[in-house]
């Protein structure tokens, strides 16, 4: 209980370390109002860093075009919106993406063309692996028949069974039609 | 404790449907309390994931249903031992303090984790979608609105261009009007559509087949007590998140928003993990679930409260009060997640928020009303042509090229849409754009409206004014996409890439409504003199919104499809924020709720239940008037029950039995001369008990004889040891007698979630009946084929 206690607590360091890093400093904002053409003056767009509050043509459109007593009906004219962007977070979610896209299609690849040719040559590999690896053995609770305890062989062992849990899976979903149809 | 403490091995090993190793070492043997030590103790330790699972996964077999009633009582023990040890010391006492926050403290990392996958796939969306057109080069990862806002160079004239983002024949050939341009343009368009469907469909069908459809349909069987191992693994997880965003991106009629509540169910279950309480009770796992399915709804459209009472309407069977609780309080964590990582820039959690608060006339009921027949109609045409096509898929040769399919219905999706302005755009900047009224400096061609030039109203009153050339042309182009939208969603709801269905219904709706609402407004304003405008609409005066019309109208299409009532109404309002608009949307959707009720009785998630044919008990009622002898097996022409005594059946003839039959459970009698009842014993439990006597206790051969009593039978000591199962032995079998009425068999099996109950008469057993017996037999009696339920 205590273990699964200090997983959590991990989890949840890990899960609020990277929303912290997410919603990074360089916090962009600003206002932009659009005014029309009045008059004879021609449209235009103006933009400032205000906040939020400040977000209204007054403190906005600068310089003024229209004199002092015109203001009020030109702002009405004017439509301001106040937005804010942390370019930051954008930059860092699509590489995230990206990154992760990739690493999956490269898995991909290696399973479809690398795997094969490796497989050929693990009965010849195996018992070296063993001799070499000795000082990794790690003391098995479960006892486990023999199939060797080194990193390598409890990748692939891992690696066979979710291969043979997805070929399952797509059985089950795309040949059978049994559920998902 | 021998018989429980077993190790699992052997006999499912041959079950090749292993769950993921995470959940599997966690997970460990249910129904011991003496297990192994590796359980928790490691769980941080990447050899121990490397480590062989045990063959036993869990409790219960794939794809069978839970026992509620036993989970339940195992969770009243847990509860009960760690209250009496809490007395003991301080330490057990803030270990039993750990136990009952270690519920909010899963409903907080839900929500975190939901929030954060929608917040990313909402960039990534906005990002690639753009990237069919063209591409931003002041900063590649900046769509084309992020772009332009942050540009200094926009002029009034051209404000929602920029320089800095081109578009691909601009970027290649450098020109940007011209026929050889606009066909560039669209050849590029087709082949980023077609990239990424195809990667999205090779991803789902390589690492992760479940991660295929909605998921709606599939989370409401397994909230109902079914098993599906994987479902809600991590590489279902991961590869959900990641094609989520490529198929919406590629420019199909589809949503994220059933996909987002399967990515947040996935999180539950991941969690779940960490702690024993729930990974080990399947019960108190699926109140967990129901919690993740209203955080998903809520980051899907920015409404806590319209998540959870989808949760409660839509998605979940039992839904008791801390469960309500605990789903409101990991939809608002969600929530606050997702605004604070604010993908849409305007602090909202969606792309198509509206405020504005012009009221709304009486009179305007009659067109809502219409929209609301408008819905019905379109859901139930959607329903059936979707179902026939999905069936088809099912039984014929179309099933046999998924990724083929994919790519054709992409291809002729994407040809279809780029050259219609309001399709080439995605869904969801359609469906704002027709929500938002136009004011008077809106530029596209929807909002142009003759303005009066000596008008200086501000942007949020404008009268009504009379439509220019730009708003007639942009109506038939509205219609045609109306019409595309319809019959396209239908072959793509369905597919194997995940596909949501939330968008291009409230897409159709909204085309639909804002239609009539710019015929209502140009009706109002140049017939302004009719009686029924008189009264409310004087001339100058802004009368009618066509934007709130749209949004009526997507609320009943969305209502007609999935038959949601006060969630839609609660969604729908939280996303505009308009409370003054709870009236006509509710008379939208119980209208057509009506009408769509009137041609069928299921809802999309229903139909596709059905047509999987699921072990789903149906909350209607039961209405006709079969006896529970007319259901229980084993009838006339049929084999006897196959039955064990309580202490004459040996070691063999157990094994024999098992063998040759497959049921999942076996009555206890006293003897096969007086049938009268003992209890239940599970199949597996048997086969797990003998597996391990055999190998542990000595003595155990073939001919020892099983006995499930209390003290063993007298047998000469010359016999083989005898083997006491009386451990997994259940006592209390539920029973009903043979004249019961099936309505009522129907509600116990309902209301306490049983797996099967026995039929006695006069204390002799005549019979028993499997939720499946139940699920055939209302499948009879409503004239559908009974041989659809698949499963147990």
């Amino acid at each position: 209980m205590s273990s699964s206690i200090a997983q959590n607590l991990r989890i949840a360091a890990v899960l609020l370390v990277f929303l912290v890093l997410i919603d990074v400093i360089s916090l962009a904002y600003a206002d932009k109002c659009i005014c029309p053409p009045y008059r004879n003056i021609s449209g235009h767009i103006y933009k400032k860093n205000v906040s939020q509050k400040d977000c209204n043509c007054l403190h906005v459109v600068e310089p003024m075009p229209v004199p002092g007593h015109d203001v009020e009906a030109y702002c009405l004219l004017c439509e301001c919106k106040y937005e804010e962007r942390s370019s930051n977070t954008i930059k860092v979610t699509i590489i995230i993406y990206l990154s992760v896209v990739g690493a999956l299609l490269l898995y991909m690849l290696f399973l479809f063309l690398v795997d094969p040719l490796i497989r050929k040559h693990d009965p010849y590999t195996m018992p070296l692996q063993n001799e070499e690896d000795s000082e990794d053995v790690r003391p098995r609770v479960d006892g486990s028949q023999g199939r060797g305890n080194t990193v390598l062989e409890r990748v692939e062992g891992a690696q066979q069974r979710w291969k043979k849990q997805v070929q399952e899976q797509r059985k089950t979903v795309f040949d059978r039609h049994k559920l998902l149809s | 404790s021998s018989v429980e403490s077993v190790s699992h091995r052997g006999i499912m090993r041959n079950a090749c449907l292993a769950t993921y190793l995470l959940t599997i070492r966690l997970f460990s043997s249910g129904i011991s309390s003496a297990t192994p030590t590796e359980e928790t103790n490691d769980a941080g330790n990447l050899m121990d994931f490397l480590d062989e699972p045990f063959p036993d996964v869990g409790t219960y077999e794939d794809f069978h249903t839970i026992d509620w009633l036993r989970e339940k009582s195992r969770d009243t023990d847990r509860h009960r031992k760690i209250t009496s040890k809490s007395k003991e010391s301080i330490w057990e006492f803030i270990k039993s303090l750990l136990d009952a926050w270690s519920g909010w403290l899963v409903m907080l990392l839900i929500g975190l984790l939901s929030g954060t996958l929608a917040g990313v796939i909402d960039l990534a969306v906005d990002w690639m979608t753009d990237l069919k057109e063209g591409v931003c080069l002041s900063a590649l990862w900046y769509s084309h609105e992020q772009c332009c806002w942050t540009s200094n160079e926009t002029t009034f004239a051209d404000r929602d261009k920029c320089p800095q983002w081109q578009k691909w024949a601009e970027l290649m050939t450098g020109y940007t009007e011209g026929a050889g341009v606009y066909l560039l343009n669209y050849f590029l368009y087709v082949l980023w559509a077609l990239f990424f469907s195809f990667l999205a469909v090779s991803l789902v069908r390589v690492f992760a087949p479940y991660a295929c459809g909605s998921g709606i349909p599939e989370i409401k069987t397994i909230l109902s007590g079914f098993i599906i191992r994987g479902y809600l693994g991590k590489w279902t997880l991961l590869i959900k998140t990641v094609t989520l965003v490529l198929a919406v991106s590629s420019g199909l009629s589809l949503g994220k928003e059933g996909p987002l509540v399967h990515v947040a169910c996935c999180c539950g279950n991941l969690f779940c993990s960490l702690f024993s309480k729930y990974s080990k009770n399947e019960g108190k796992r699926r109140e967990v679930l129901s919690a993740a399915a209203a955080a998903g709804v809520s980051v899907a459209f920015g409404a806590p409260i319209g998540g959870v009472l989808f949760s409660l309407e839509e998605v979940s069977y039992y839904f008791p009060l801390k469960t309500l609780w605990r789903s409101f309080f990991a939809a608002l964590v969600a929530a606050f997640t997702l605004r604070s990582i604010n993908p849409f820039g305007n602090n909202r959690l969606v792309l198509f928020y509206v405020e504005y608060h012009t009221p709304w006339y009486m009179a305007e009921l009659v067109p809502f009303i219409l929209l609301g027949v408008f819905g019905g109609l379109w859901g139930t045409l959607f329903i059936r042509c979707n179902i026939a096509w999905c069936r088809r898929r099912k039984t014929t040769l179309l099933g046999k090229y998924p990724v083929l399919e994919v790519i054709v219905v992409t291809g002729i999706t994407a040809v279809l849409a780029f050259p219609n302005p309001y399709t080439r755009r995605s869904t969801s900047e359609l469906i704002s754009e027709l929500f938002n009224d136009c004011g008077s400096l809106e530029s596209s061609q929807l909002c142009d409206y003759i303005n009066n030039p000596n008008m200086s109203r501000p942007v949020d009153d404008i009268p009504d004014r009379p439509a220019g050339p730009g708003v007639y042309s942009a109506l038939w182009q509205l219609t045609l996409a109306l019409v595309f939208k319809i019959v396209i969603t239908i072959f793509t709801f369905g597919m194997k890439i995940p596909s949501g269905l939330f968008i291009p219904s409230m897409a159709v709706g909204a085309i639909a409504g804002r239609i009539v609402g710019i015929a209502v407004e140009q009706m109002a304003y140049h017939h302004h003199d009719w009686i029924i405008f008189k009264n409310w609409c004087r001339p100058g005066a802004d009368c009618v919104t066509p934007g709130l019309y749209a949004m009526v109208g997507a609320a009943a299409c969305l209502g007609g499809v999935t038959r949601m009532t006060v969630s839609l109404v609660v969604i729908m309002f939280e996303l505009t924020g308009g409370l003054e608009y709870i009236v006509p949307l509710m008379a939208a959707a119980v209208t057509s709720k009506w009408v769509a009720d009137a041609f069928g009785k299921e809802g999309i998630y229903e139909a596709h239940i059905q047509l999987n044919g699921y072990p789903y008990l149906d909350q209607d009622e039961f209405t006709h008037r079969t006896l529970a002898t007319d259901v229980m097996r084993p009838r006339r022409n049929e084999p006897p029950l196959a039955l064990l005594t309580q202490d004459s059946t040996t070691v063999e003839d157990v094994e024999t039995l098992i063998k040759d039959t497959d049921y999942n459970g076996f009555p206890v009698v006293v003897s096969h001369e007086s049938e009268r009842l003992i209890g239940f014993v599970q199949r597996r439990d048997l086969i797990l008990a003998i597996k391990s006597a055999r190998q542990k206790q000595d003595g155990v051969v073939s001919n020892s004889v099983v006995h499930f009593t209390e003290d063993a039978p007298q047998i000469p000591a010359s016999n083989p040891q005898p083997l006491k199962l009386r451990r997994i032995l259940n006592l209390s079998p539920f029973t009903v007698t043979d004249h019961t009425p099936m309505e009522t068999v129907v509600d116990i099996f309902r209301k306490l979630g049983l797996r099967q109950c026995l039929v006695t008469r006069s204390g002799r057993l005549l019979g028993i009946i499997t939720k499946k017996d139940v699920l055939r037999h209302m499948a009879q009696m409503m004239n559908q084929d009974p041989e659809s339920i698949m499963f147990n």
